[in-house]
């Protein structure tokens, strides 16, 4: 579940108001509010797309594990999604390239040996 | 209906930006006539492909290749499969998946090749989003459908929904055509990217008079760490099992089958154990699958030297089956002007009564998208809509709108009482109620992988009391996301009611669908299970590989 927006690292892009696709995020004058979070559907997916890496997911669906993480916890975590995808400026990073097309290898690996 | 509405005028409208909805646009376009995607969240982010990893059933045109792919199929298959719609998915997923390109960055395998059909899903979907604006399409974001709009002669022309986001609280589309691409229904099991398939267009479809299909496939669970969305199959493939004694799970004899996991997790925590991955796939996994490293990271787990605690998340029709039944070779549904696409649709001509999960989905999702949006153009452009054409909405379930409520408070105490058997929950309201409900007919592992004719009649007892409080009661608010949210608890509890009466219906076993008071297929003509009516709930058995 979504759990916490960077209040420093936000630009009031509202990026992930557009692109929550559940429409978790409220636009406000200032930065935009985590309005429903029980609405999140923890797809990790408007990390992707904030590019300031101010939002971070807590894998869990409910929130009792998310809430006992401090600011400390979760800073060191910011961003890693959208760089591990290789979005945006790591676009060009090899250590980060698109390598979804093993799947299938991997499966095949499973399966057989 | 309040003034705040926007309205279009389009020639062909697609509900559901997903795989399907997509394609759909982007087909309707190259066959030169306007689009609009309504979309209930974001076109991009929205439905299972974008959180996951479609590969597609991608065959080369050489015939020998294509027939051993379909023959492999139709086996599984079971007497329901239809060769000709395998072979025509195979051809235009062939031919149509590598368009892609101008807006997918493909990275090449290590021998410099391209894997066309192997796209990871935020990438694929973003590039989808693009490559159908590209096209000139318009896309409604944050704007979930609720009703189907007809002309006075029942042709589907439109639709019209909530505004959850930016001017109005309303929308409206006129068009010729109408292609449902909504995806399946999970019952908000939080299957990853699943909240928002709540089964829209199935009742919308039903309420327009078309009928489905092999809703009693619907008993698929996928396993995730626990009480993590994380239903991403790959890394499992080297999981071992252990119940709470720390006694190995046996391996199921098809895969897929979770069942003897479904039973351990009655007596207490399931262990994984993902120690036999082997050291390169521990490696390469951040860049396959960086949401599954990331989860593990952050659940502060090492999941390949330590066990951990997982779930079964049910899948619903999504990686079951059923769906809209597909009348013709359009993707059409029997209801002049409209269409089906996706997963919204049953996909037993193409994988039976056995998962088609992963690849058989994606290469139907693309296909039907575009064989129904060309269908959908041609039958726009024969029939277009006058613009003093009178629409209606068709069905209001959910919507309190309904004419004929005076019977609403008695509908609620008769479910209060249906309840009742169960723990008091006088204090929680209707709709939470229902939640309840479907949570623990539809998404109990066990209770749907071991069926019989005593559970199935409890399970419709409990969902017809469900659905008749709901239908007929007043949402809490006229604020858009609550008439948003109170039609797909109805959505849901309507999905729910055919999938129950499908596998009451279906009284042998067959494929995932299993019954535990008869051992055989309990027939041995190939037969579906054909299901409908929004009130009324029926179903009747047709054999196999006749029409309509």
């Amino acid at each position: 579940m979504i759990t916490s927006l960077d209040i420093e690292r936000c630009t009031a892009c509202n990026q992930c108001v557009a692109t929550c696709p559940r429409d978790v995020f409220e636009k406000t004058e200032h930065i935009p509010t985590i309005a429903r979070p029980q609405d999140c559907q923890t797809c990790f997916l408007c990390e992707l797309y904030c590019t300031a890496d101010a939002l971070f997911v807590h894998p869990e669906a409910e929130p009792a594990m998310a809430a006992r993480l401090t600011p400390s916890d979760i800073t060191p975590l910011l961003g890693e999604y959208r760089r591990e995808s290789g979005w945006d400026e790591w676009s060009e990073n090899p250590r980060y390239a698109n390598q979804h097309w093993r799947m299938e290898d991997v499966f095949r690996l499973a399966r057989d040996g | 209906m309040s003034d705040r509405v926007r309205t279009y005028d389009t020639d062909v409208l697609i509900i559901g930006g997903g795989l399907a909805g997509c394609w759909a646009a982007i087909s309707a376009r190259r066959a030169g006539v306007r689009a609009i995607v309504a979309e209930k969240g974001y076109c991009g982010t929205s439905g299972v492909a974008a959180s996951a990893g479609p590969g597609h059933w991608f065959v080369p045109p050489e015939a020998r290749l294509r027939e051993e792919a379909i023959a492999r199929r139709m086996a599984g298959a079971q007497g329901l499969g239809d060769a000709r719609w395998m072979e025509r998915i195979i051809d235009q997923t062939y031919r149509t998946l590598p368009d892609i390109g101008t807006h997918y960055h493909y990275t090449p395998d290590d021998s410099g090749a391209i894997r066309r059909h192997a796209l990871r899903g935020p990438e694929y979907l973003r590039a989808l989003r693009e490559k159908a604006l590209a096209a000139g399409a318009i896309l409604l974001d944050h704007s979930p459908a609720l009703q189907l709009l007809a002309r006075r002669d029942g042709r589907v022309s439109g639709a019209r929904g909530v505004s959850r986001q930016g001017a109005g609280d309303e929308w409206l589309v006129r068009a010729g055509a109408v292609v449902l691409a909504t995806g399946g229904c999970a019952f908000r099991s939080h299957l990853l990217g699943g909240s928002n398939n709540t089964g829209d267009g199935l009742l919308m479809a039903v309420e327009a008079g078309a009928a489905l299909s092999g809703m009693e496939f619907s008993s698929f669970f996928t396993v995730a760490p626990a009480n993590t969305p994380l239903s991403r199959a790959m890394i499992f493939s080297f999981a071992r099992y252990y119940d709470t004694q720390g006694r190995e799970i046996a391996k199921p004899a098809a895969p897929n089958d979770h069942s003897a996991i479904a039973v351990a997790l009655q007596g207490g925590p399931v262990l994984c154990d993902l120690s036999a991955t082997p050291e390169i796939v521990r490696r390469q996994l951040p860049q396959i699958s960086p949401n599954v490293t990331l989860t593990f990271r952050r659940l502060g787990i090492d999941p390949f030297t330590q066990r951990f605690p997982i779930s079964l998340l049910g899948e619903g029709t999504i990686r079951g089956v059923g769906g809209v039944r597909v009348t013709g070779e359009d993707a059409g549904t029997g209801v002049p002007g409209l269409y089906v696409a996706g997963d919204v649709a049953s996909r037993e001509p193409v994988t039976g009564p056995v998962t088609g999960g992963g690849a058989v989905n994606a290469a139907w999702a693309l296909a039907s998208g575009c064989i129904a949006a060309e269908a959908a153009a041609r039958s726009a452009l024969e029939n277009p809509l006058a613009q003093r054409s009178i629409l209606e909405p068709l069905g209001d379930a959910g919507l309190s709108t309904r004419r004929d409520r005076t019977n609403s408070s008695t509908t609620r105490s008769a479910f209060a009482t249906t309840l009742s058997t169960g723990p008091t929950r006088l204090d929680v309201s209707a709709s939470s109620e229902v939640e309840i409900v479907l949570r623990e007919e539809m998404l109990s592992p066990t209770r749907q992988y071991f069926r019989s004719a005593d559970t199935l009649a409890a399970a419709s007892t409990r969902l017809s009391a469900a659905w008749g409080a709901l239908r007929d009661a007043t949402p809490p608010s006229a604020e858009p996301r609550e008439r948003q949210r109170f039609r797909e608890l109805a959505a849901m509890t309507a999905t729910a009611r055919w999938c129950v009466a499908s596998a009451a219906a279906r009284t042998g076993s067959l494929g995932m669908h299993r019954r535990t008071d008869s051992s055989t297929n309990g027939s041995d003509v190939p037969a579906y299970v054909i299901s409908g009516g929004a009130d009324a709930v029926w179903t009747r058995r047709q054999a196999a590989g006749t029409v309509s």
